[in-house]
C-alpha cells in the first residue's frame, strides 16, 4: 500500500476503490498531487496554470458526495486538463500569447461532464500552441520536458498532459489529438493514451485546430483508467452536431484479458527504413507476445499511407486557417494598439501567434485560395477518401492493426525545431488514423537503450474502442513489459 | 447619343431574415430592437471552441420559400465557410452555402396585363447574418445581436430589364415572403436587403456586358433610382468610348448617385470550403411534403382566381392581393354575398382607408370581416342603404359591435313599406304642383329632385328602389 505521500502514484481504479471505502479522502489525494506538482513541475513545465485552491474546494465537495455513498466513478479523482479545453472562470490559453488572458465564460462539454461526476481539476497543461506541433516546444509558455530525460521533449501537442501523468502529478489527464497529439506524447512519456473514433467525444468548447480531425481523449497510467475516463467523457452532445448519438458502451467491462479471437493486422508500410531499430524491435516483440497469448497476426497493406502527411497538412491547415481567423483583437484575447481595423487585425495576429501557427495559417490560406483549391484542398479530400478505404479493406481481414506510434523515442529539445518537415514526420504513423476517423490507442511496449519509453499503436475500425482497449489491456496485464517510473 | 439603343441587364440578390424565434446556429433570441449585445452567447460571439447547431425552423422556412418560388429542393445540401475579415463577423468567416444550396432554380411571376412575366432564380441558400458596426467620433463599436440571425439569399438570373421591373420583382418577392410567413420584409430594419448587379448591352445582343454591383440599398425607391442612375452612367461611359469596370459601387442616398468602393473594401478571395462542424443538411421528402401541404395560396394564383371567379380587373386584383392580410380579409367578407365586387369595392375603399388613416393593421383598424360581410348583405338585401352602411361601418370600427346591433341602435334600417313611401310621394307631389307640371311637360331631369324630396321626407331611410318605382307611377299620373 502506498504511503499517504505516494497517493498521487495511484491509478484511478485503485484510488476510486480507496475513496469509496473512505480509506483516503479526495482532499488527501488532491494534496498529494498538488505537492508533487510543487516539487517537480518547475523542472517539467507540464502546467501552464495550476488551480490549487479551486481543486481543494472541488475535493472537499467530492468528499461530501463520497461520504453520501453512490458517487460517480470519477468523483474525487484529480485530473490535469490540456489548456485547449474551455474552463469557466479559469483562463484557457491554448499555449498562445493571443489567448494569454482569455477566461472563458463557459465550460466545454467534456469539462461539464467531469465536473458533474465530481472530478477534481488540478490545472491546465502545456501544449504546442493551438495544438500545432509534435513536441510541445511551440508553446508561448516554454517547452515541457520529458520526465524520463529532462533534455528531451515530452512529445506533442498534448505534451503537458502526457508528462503530468508520467510524473504522477495527477492520476490522469485530458488531451486532444488531431494528427497524433495524444498518442505520440503518450508514447514518448510511457503512458497510455487513446484517441477515440472521430465524433465519439464532444468537441464543444475545445478550441478548434482542425475540426474534421480533432478528437478528445485521455492519458492514463493504465488502459483500464483510460477506459474509465473515456466512458465518463464520451457520448452525444446537443451542442456538437458532429457528435455521435451511439450509446457509450461499458469500456471497462470489455477488458476481459482475452485476445484469442483477435486477428492483428501488421501493415508493411509502417515498418519503414530510417526508423529507430529499437522501436521496430519492441513492436515486433509485442506482436510475438500477442501470438503467444493466442492472437493471430497477418501482414496487411495500407497502400496510400505515404500520402497521409501531405494530405493532412492541407486538410488540417485549411481548416485551421478559418478556425484561427477569429483571433482578431476585436472581442477577446490580445489586442494590439492600432489606428484602424485592418492594422488591428494584422498587428494582433503578428504579435499574438507563434511561428508554427503562422506557418500553418499561411499554408491553409494558400491551399484554399482561388485557383489553388482544386489542386490542393479538393485533391487532399480525395486522398483522404482513399486512405479511409485502405483501412476499410484492411479491416475485412483483421480486427485491429498494430503499428509503432512514432518512428523514434523522444528526441532532444531543439533537435527538430529548425526543420519543420522532419518534425512533421514524427506523426507519420498516427496521422492516417485521424484522416480515417478511427480509434487509436498508444500503449507502452518497451524502452530503448537510453531508457526512453516506446509506444505501440493499436488501431481499430470506427467505434471499436472496446476491442482496441481490450487488446491494449491484455498486453499491459500480461506483464510483457515491466512498468517503470521516471526517476525525477 | 441614343440611350434607347441599349437595354439594361439586371440581376438581384435579396437577403432576407427568416422569422424564427432563435438564431440559425444557437438559441439566442432574434428579437429586433434590444439593447446592444443583449441577444448574444459564446456561439454567436465566435468564442474559441464553440460549434454551430442548425435551427430546424430556419430550414423549414427556407424550404417554404423554395417551394413558393417553384425551386427544386435539394435533398442534401452543404454548408460552407466564407472567409473574410470584418469586425462585425465574429468568426471572420460566415457559415453559408456555396456549391450546393438548399434550393435551386425556380422563378418569381410578376403581375402583368394578362401576360405575367417570369424572373428566373439561380438559387436560394441559407446563411447567418453578421453583427453591426457602429462608428463613433473616435472609436467603433460592434453590436452582435444580429450575428447569427438566419437569412436566405435569393439570387435571380439577370432577367430583369428595367428599374421599374426590378421594383416589381422586389415587391412581388417580398409579398410572397410575407404570404408564407418566411419574412416580415422590413427593409428599414434591415430584415430585407438587396444588392443589384447591373450591366448594359446594345439591344438585340445576347452577350452580357461587364457588370457592376451596387450595395447599400435600403428601400425599393433607392433600388430603382440606383439602377436608373447606374444604367445611364454605363451607357454614357460606353458611348463616350469608355469601358465599364467590374467593381462594387455604394449607393449614396443623399447625392442620389453610386460611387465605387475602395478596392480594400471588397477585394476578397472568400476561400470557400465545406463547413466541417456541420453534417450535410438533409431535407427529408416528408418535410417537403408537409411544407407543400401547408402552403397558402400565393399572390400569383390569387390574381388568376380573382380575375376568373370574381370578374375583378387588374387594378382591383392588384390592390386586393398586395398584402396577404388584405386578401384574407377580402375572402372572409365574401361568403353570403351575391356580388364579389361589392366586397372588393368595400375592402379597397372603406377597409383600407380605415387601416391607412389609423396607421394600423386591418385587423386592428377594421371590424371583423364576417361582420362587414353581414353589413354588406344588408345592403344587397336592401335592408340598409349604401350610405347607411358607411355610417354603420365607421361606428363598427370604433365600437366593434356586430353589424346588426349597430344598424339597429343607430336606426339605419331602410323603409321598404310601400304605403309609407306612397304617402310621402303624395305629399311631395301635392307640395310642388309647378315642378310636377314641368316634369310632365318633358323635363325628365326633375325626377331626381322628386326622389331627393321623398328621401328627405323619410329621413333618408326609404328604399330608393321602391321610391323610384312608386314615384314613376304617380308622376306618370
Amino acid at each position: 500500500m502506498a504511503s499517504s505521500s505516494d497517493l498521487n502514484r495511484l491509478t484511478i481504479s485503485e484510488a476510486a476503490e480507496r475513496l469509496r471505502r473512505r480509506e483516503i479522502s479526495a482532499v488527501e489525494l488532491t494534496r498529494a498531487c498538488l505537492d508533487r506538482i510543487a516539487a517537480v513541475d518547475s523542472r517539467l513545465n507540464a502546467f501552464i496554470t495550476v488551480t490549487a485552491d479551486e481543486a481543494l474546494v472541488q475535493a472537499r465537495t467530492a468528499d461530501k458526495r463520497l461520504a453520501g455513498g453512490d458517487a460517480p466513478a470519477m468523483c474525487g479523482i484529480p485530473l490535469a486538463i490540456k489548456d485547449i479545453f474551455c474552463t469557466r472562470g479559469v483562463r484557457t490559453t491554448c499555449a498562445s500569447k493571443i489567448l494569454e488572458n482569455f477566461v472563458p465564460p463557459f465550460d466545454s462539454t467534456v469539462i461539464a461532464k467531469l465536473r458533474e461526476e465530481g472530478a477534481v481539476f488540478l490545472g491546465k497543461t502545456n501544449m504546442d500552441e493551438f495544438a500545432m506541433g509534435s513536441s510541445t516546444e511551440n508553446s508561448a509558455f516554454g517547452p515541457t520536458m520529458n520526465p524520463y530525460d529532462l533534455g528531451r521533449v515530452a512529445g506533442g501537442s498534448s505534451g503537458g498532459s502526457a508528462a503530468a501523468v508520467a510524473a504522477d502529478e495527477c492520476l490522469a489527464s485530458l488531451g486532444t489529438d488531431t494528427g497524433g497529439s495524444i498518442r505520440e506524447p503518450a508514447s514518448f512519456c510511457g503512458v497510455v493514451g487513446i484517441k477515440p473514433t472521430y465524433s465519439r467525444v464532444s468537441r464543444y468548447g475545445v478550441v478548434a485546430y482542425a475540426s474534421s480531425l480533432d478528437q478528445v481523449g485521455p492519458f492514463a497510467k493504465s488502459v483500464r483508467d483510460a477506459a474509465m475516463v473515456l466512458r465518463a467523457v464520451a457520448g452525444q452532445d446537443p451542442m456538437d452536431s458532429t457528435c455521435s448519438a451511439r450509446p457509450v458502451p461499458d469500456y471497462v467491462g470489455a477488458l476481459t484479458g482475452d485476445v484469442r479471437d483477435l486477428h492483428i493486422g501488421v501493415p508493411r508500410e509502417y515498418f519503414v527504413e530510417g526508423m529507430q531499430p529499437e522501436v521496430e524491435q519492441a513492436v515486433r516483440a509485442a506482436l510475438r507476445h500477442y501470438e503467444s497469448m493466442g492472437a493471430r497476426t497477418i501482414e496487411i497493406s495500407l497502400p496510400h499511407s505515404s500520402y497521409a502527411i501531405a494530405c493532412y497538412y492541407i486538410v488540417a491547415t485549411a481548416e485551421a486557417s478559418a478556425n484561427l481567423a477569429r483571433y482578431d483583437g476585436v472581442r477577446y484575447g490580445l489586442r494590439a494598439s492600432a489606428e484602424d481595423n485592418i492594422a488591428l487585425n494584422e498587428r494582433t495576429r503578428e504579435q499574438g501567434f507563434g511561428a508554427e501557427v503562422k506557418r500553418r495559417i499561411m499554408l491553409g490560406t494558400f491551399a484554399l485560395s482561388a485557383g489553388y483549391y482544386d489542386a490542393y484542398y479538393l485533391k487532399a479530400m480525395k486522398v483522404r477518401t482513399l486512405i479511409r478505404r485502405d483501412f476499410e479493406r484492411a479491416f475485412e481481414q483483421c480486427d485491429v492493426i498494430v503499428t509503432p506510434v512514432a518512428p523514434t523515442t523522444a528526441f532532444r529539445l531543439g533537435e527538430k525545431m529548425s526543420d519543420p518537415l522532419t518534425m512533421y514526420l514524427s506523426d507519420i504513423f498516427t496521422i492516417s488514423v485521424n484522416l480515417a476517423g478511427l480509434p487509436g490507442l498508444s500503449v507502452p511496449c518497451g524502452y530503448d537503450s537510453d531508457g526512453l519509453p516506446i509506444g505501440m499503436q493499436i488501431i481499430g475500425p470506427q467505434f471499436s474502442e472496446e476491442t482496441v482497449l481490450r487488446a491494449g489491456d491484455a498486453f499491459e496485464r500480461s506483464g510483457a513489459v515491466a512498468s517503470r517510473r521516471p526517476a525525477l | 447619343m441614343n440611350r434607347d439603343a441599349y437595354e439594361a441587364v439586371i440581376g438581384l440578390e435579396v437577403h432576407t431574415h427568416l422569422l424564427t424565434r432563435s438564431k440559425l446556429f444557437c438559441g439566442c433570441s432574434t428579437e429586433f430592437g434590444k439593447g446592444p449585445n443583449e441577444n448574444v452567447c459564446p456561439v454567436c460571439m465566435g468564442m474559441p471552441g464553440v460549434l454551430p447547431v442548425l435551427n430546424r425552423r430556419a430550414v423549414e422556412l427556407a424550404v417554404r420559400t423554395g417551394i413558393a418560388a417553384h425551386c427544386e429542393i435539394a435533398p442534401r445540401s452543404i454548408f460552407d465557410r466564407k472567409s473574410y475579415f470584418y469586425p462585425d463577423l465574429p468568426k471572420n468567416y460566415q457559415i453559408s452555402q456555396y456549391e450546393t444550396p438548399i434550393c435551386k432554380g425556380g422563378y418569381i411571376e410578376l403581375p402583368g396585363d394578362g401576360n405575367p412575366r417570369r424572373i428566373r432564380l439561380v438559387r436560394i441558400h441559407l446563411e447567418e447574418d453578421a453583427g453591426k458596426n457602429i462608428h463613433e467620433a473616435d472609436s467603433s463599436l460592434v453590436d452582435f445581436n444580429r450575428s447569427g440571425v438566419p437569412l436566405v439569399e435569393i439570387v435571380s438570373e439577370p432577367d430583369i430589364r428595367s428599374a421599374e421591373e426590378a421594383g416589381a420583382y422586389l415587391r412581388e418577392l417580398r409579398n410572397i415572403l410575407r404570404y408564407i410567413g418566411a419574412s416580415d420584409g422590413r427593409m428599414e430594419e434591415g430584415s430585407f436587403r438587396c444588392d443589384v448587379n447591373v450591366s448594359v448591352r446594345r439591344k438585340g445582343s445576347s452577350e452580357l456586358g461587364v457588370k457592376t454591383e451596387i450595395k447599400n440599398l435600403n428601400s425599393f425607391r433607392f433600388v430603382e433610382k440606383a439602377i436608373e442612375h447606374e444604367v445611364a452612367r454605363q451607357i454614357d461611359l460606353l458611348e463616350s468610348g469608355g469601358k465599364v469596370m467590374q467593381e462594387t459601387h455604394l449607393w449614396d442616398p443623399i447625392r442620389e448617385e453610386t460611387r465605387p468602393m475602395r478596392s480594400k473594401e471588397f477585394a476578397n478571395d472568400y476561400r470557400y470550403f465545406p463547413e466541417p462542424d456541420l453534417p450535410p443538411l438533409v431535407v427529408p421528402p416528408e418535410m417537403v411534403e408537409e411544407v407543400a401541404r401547408t402552403m397558402p395560396e400565393l399572390p400569383a394564383a390569387k390574381r388568376v382566381r380573382y380575375a376568373d371567379d370574381y370578374g375583378l380587373n387588374d387594378y382591383e386584383v392588384g390592390v386586393l392581393t398586395a398584402e396577404r392580410e388584405t386578401a384574407d380579409y377580402f375572402e372572409a367578407v365574401l361568403p353570403g354575398l351575391n356580388n364579389p365586387r361589392t366586397a372588393a369595392n368595400w375592402v379597397m375603399t372603406e377597409v383600407l382607408r380605415a387601416a391607412n388613416e389609423s396607421g394600423r393593421s386591418i385587423a386592428e383598424a377594421a371590424p371583423p370581416a364576417s361582420e362587414v360581410g353581414a353589413l354588406l348583405r344588408m345592403v344587397e338585401e336592401s335592408k340598409i342603404s349604401l350610405n347607411a352602411a358607411k355610417t354603420a361601418f365607421a361606428a363598427m370600427c370604433k365600437s366593434r359591435k356586430p353589424a346588426a346591433a349597430v344598424v339597429e341602435e343607430m336606426g339605419l334600417a331602410q323603409v321598404s313599406d310601400e304605403s309609407a313611401i306612397a304617402a310621402a310621394c303624395d305629399k311631395v307631389i301635392a307640395a310642388e304642383p309647378g315642378k310636377v307640371a314641368q316634369f310632365r311637360g318633358g323635363r325628365d331631369k326633375l325626377f331626381g329632385f322628386f326622389v331627393g324630396q321623398v328621401m328627405k321626407a323619410m329621413g333618408g331611410k326609404a328604399n330608393p328602389k321602391v321610391v323610384n318605382e312608386i314615384l314613376k307611377k304617380k308622376l306618370a299620373g
